[in-house]
């Protein structure tokens, strides 16, 4: 038999197709690199520029100042005041606040809507709820806010009496309606993930449905469960329409979820159209900007660490 | 008066197929071994049909499966032998579109209606053919079983534990690191912590799906050491592609082919002068 010819294979070619592979992997790198440095920029004039120094350092941010003579110090946000008051403090309470009850109402029906499509659901019934909880995502983040805004404050003030109609309650539960099919999706997914063949093994000893779903593929799945829950939280953090409409916007240190708040989110995008370019006011949303980036950059990396944690400890596998 | 004969014919018609094949036991008594050394049917099947949708898997099957034996069932991929060995203690539940007619009685009693199949599944334990230990800790693995049936007396949990990775022969290799996570053991120390497993929960009959086919030939062995000591306690059922492993290793073999039982019997007959031309071609490696 003739010896087969085997073509040599192109060595610029495959040269071509790494580099263009690795570049495209390292702009979306510089694109992050650069929106870092961008708003990074806009806010150092905070640290070295005098003037904005004496109207908003980083002490005034973050202590108690005594706005005016004689009274009280306290924290507050009041930027456009004859004094203006620059506490990041109640932004980030409220910025907090709203993530918080945002997730105490997602996590707990995105995963339990994950447990039942993925492990109870029929496949008729999987197909019809899957697609319907994942078009929630595509809603506009406006159009949540509005129905906050008009229809759920309504609802809950009539149902609870609360005081002011815009709250955190409202505000946290409309935020939850945007992160229940990132948590659902992720979740949903790690779980029908779990390999059939440790279902079989936990229902040949005589496991029931139920028994296989708590104590096999939840825990199982739990690491991409927990990749859900930090993904939302981000969401949470930095949805910005929905806390801007339904959240009353007032900046209050308050502890309690039936007052109104002011995230960081919804302070940048309300008061950034309307600020003097280049004036302390501007530094400051820019910062608060930076702070965002920062604070959800390390959310999703520790829920990174969180995620090969677990999956060391569920999975027994280094990631 | 032929009218009338009719009728009889089909009431009597009737009447057999309510009629527990424990009575009708003449097709069992068929294909019953030979060889008579005063052993217990522990599982009686008779006249089983399976269907996976429309496509039908098995044929009339016919079976008795003796008490502290290892049975083993042997045949060409797809033959149906491992569909067989699913409806022992109804995996094949499992799997949607799935139809079956025929019964099977362990100890006489149709495990078909049974209300809890988990009830059957804590008396027929299975291995997988891929090891498949949780990702939880060895202890948990081999604990999981008892947890899930309802036991919580802790030192009970962990004595059971103990007596069955002995009885499993892995005891030694892992009493250290009984809280290390399962994934961390060989292949063939998972494998035997997957029998371990299923022991654990005092099983009467080990349902084994080809349980050494991706191991190296020591943890085989090792296996089948362990499968010649656990009949002393269990009835087996094992299902194996090398018919090397099942002439060590079994009592009795039946042979599958293309979804119908063609021989059974005691197993060093069917490997030396089968009764069926086809078991003999595929014994003797002619086909398969």
């Amino acid at each position: 038999m003739d010896k087969l010819q085997f073509k040599p294979k192109s060595r610029w070619r495959e040269f071509i197709g790494e580099k263009f592979i690795a570049l495209s992997a390292l702009s979306a790198l510089v694109a992050i690199f650069l929106i870092f440095a961008f708003i990074f920029k806009e806010s150092i004039p905070i640290f070295t520029d005098p003037d904005i120094k004496e109207e908003a350092s980083v002490d005034k941010m973050v202590f108690k100042q005594e706005f005016y003579e004689g009274r009280e110090a306290k924290w507050s946000w009041q930027p456009n005041s004859e004094v203006p008051k620059y506490s990041l403090l109640p932004l980030f309470i409220g910025t907090i606040k709203a993530a918080l009850i945002a997730m105490l109402f997602a996590v707990p029906l995105g995963v339990g809507a994950a447990v039942y499509s993925a492990e109870f659901a029929s496949r008729r019934m999987r197909e019809f709820i899957k697609p319907i909880i994942e078009l929630l995502a595509g809603i506009p983040s406006v159009v949540l806010g509005f129905l906050a805004l008009i229809v759920l404050a309504t609802f809950l003030q009539k149902t609870f009496g609360f005081v002011f109609r815009l709250n955190t309650i409202n505000a946290g539960i409309a935020l939850g309606l945007a992160v229940i099919p990132i948590v659902f999706t992720v979740a949903e997914d790690a779980m029908t993930s779990v390999p059939k063949s440790l279902r079989d093994a936990a229902l040949a000893l005589g496991a029931n449905p139920w028994q296989v779903s708590m104590t096999v593929v939840l825990p199982a799945a739990l690491p991409g469960i927990a990749a859900g829950i930090v993904l939302g939280f981000g969401r949470a953090i930095g949805e910005t329409m929905i806390v801007l409409m339904a959240s009353g916007n007032a900046a209050i240190i308050s502890a309690s979820f039936t007052d109104s708040i002011r995230t960081i989110s919804a302070t940048i995008a309300a008061e950034l159209a309307e600020v003097v370019f280049g004036s302390a006011h501007y530094s400051v949303l820019f910062f608060l900007g930076t702070l965002l980036f920062v604070f959800t950059f390390f959310i999703n990396l520790g829920g990174d660490y969180i995620l090969g944690r677990l999956k060391i400890k569920f999975q027994g596998r280094m990631k | 008066m032929p009218e009338e004969e009719t009728v009889l014919e089909e009431e009597n018609m009737v009447e057999n197929e309510k009629k527990s094949p424990v009575q009708n036991e003449t097709i069992p008594d068929k294909i019953k071994p030979d060889k008579d050394d005063g052993a217990k049917t522990k599982i009686i099947v008779s006249n089983l049909d399976f269907y996976y949708g429309d496509s039908q898997a098995l044929f009339r099957v016919s079976l008795n499966i003796e008490e502290n034996k290892v049975f083993a069932l042997i045949g060409p991929s797809g033959c149906g032998k491992s569909t067989f060995l699913r409806t022992l203690n109804r995996m094949n539940d499992t799997i949607p579109g799935t139809r079956l007619s025929g019964t099977v009685l362990l100890d006489g009693e149709d495990i078909y209606k049974v209300r809890d199949v988990s009830a059957v599944r804590t008396r027929v334990g299975m291995v997988f053919q891929k090891s498949n230990p949780f990702p939880k800790s060895i202890f948990e693995n081999v604990a999981y079983g008892l947890k899930v049936n309802g036991i919580t007396n802790k030192d009970l949990i962990a004595e059971q534990v103990e007596n069955t990775l002995k009885k499993a022969y892995l005891w030694e290799e892992v009493k250290d690191k009984l809280n290390n996570n399962a994934y961390l053991l060989s292949g063939g120390q998972q494998q035997r912590l997957c029998i371990a497993r299923a022991l654990a929960i005092r099983p009467e009959v080990v349902l084994m799906d080809e349980p050494a086919s991706a191991l190296d030939p020591i943890s085989t062995s090792k296996i089948e050491d362990l499968i010649a000591e656990l009949k002393k306690d269990y009835t087996i059922v094992i299902v194996t592609h090398n018919m090397q492993q099942a002439a060590r290793v079994s009592d009795n073999t039946a042979f599958f082919y293309e979804g119908v039982m063609i021989e059974a019997g005691p197993t060093n007959k069917i490997f030396t002068k089968p009764d069926k031309k086809k078991t003999e071609d595929y014994i003797t490696g002619r086909f398969g």
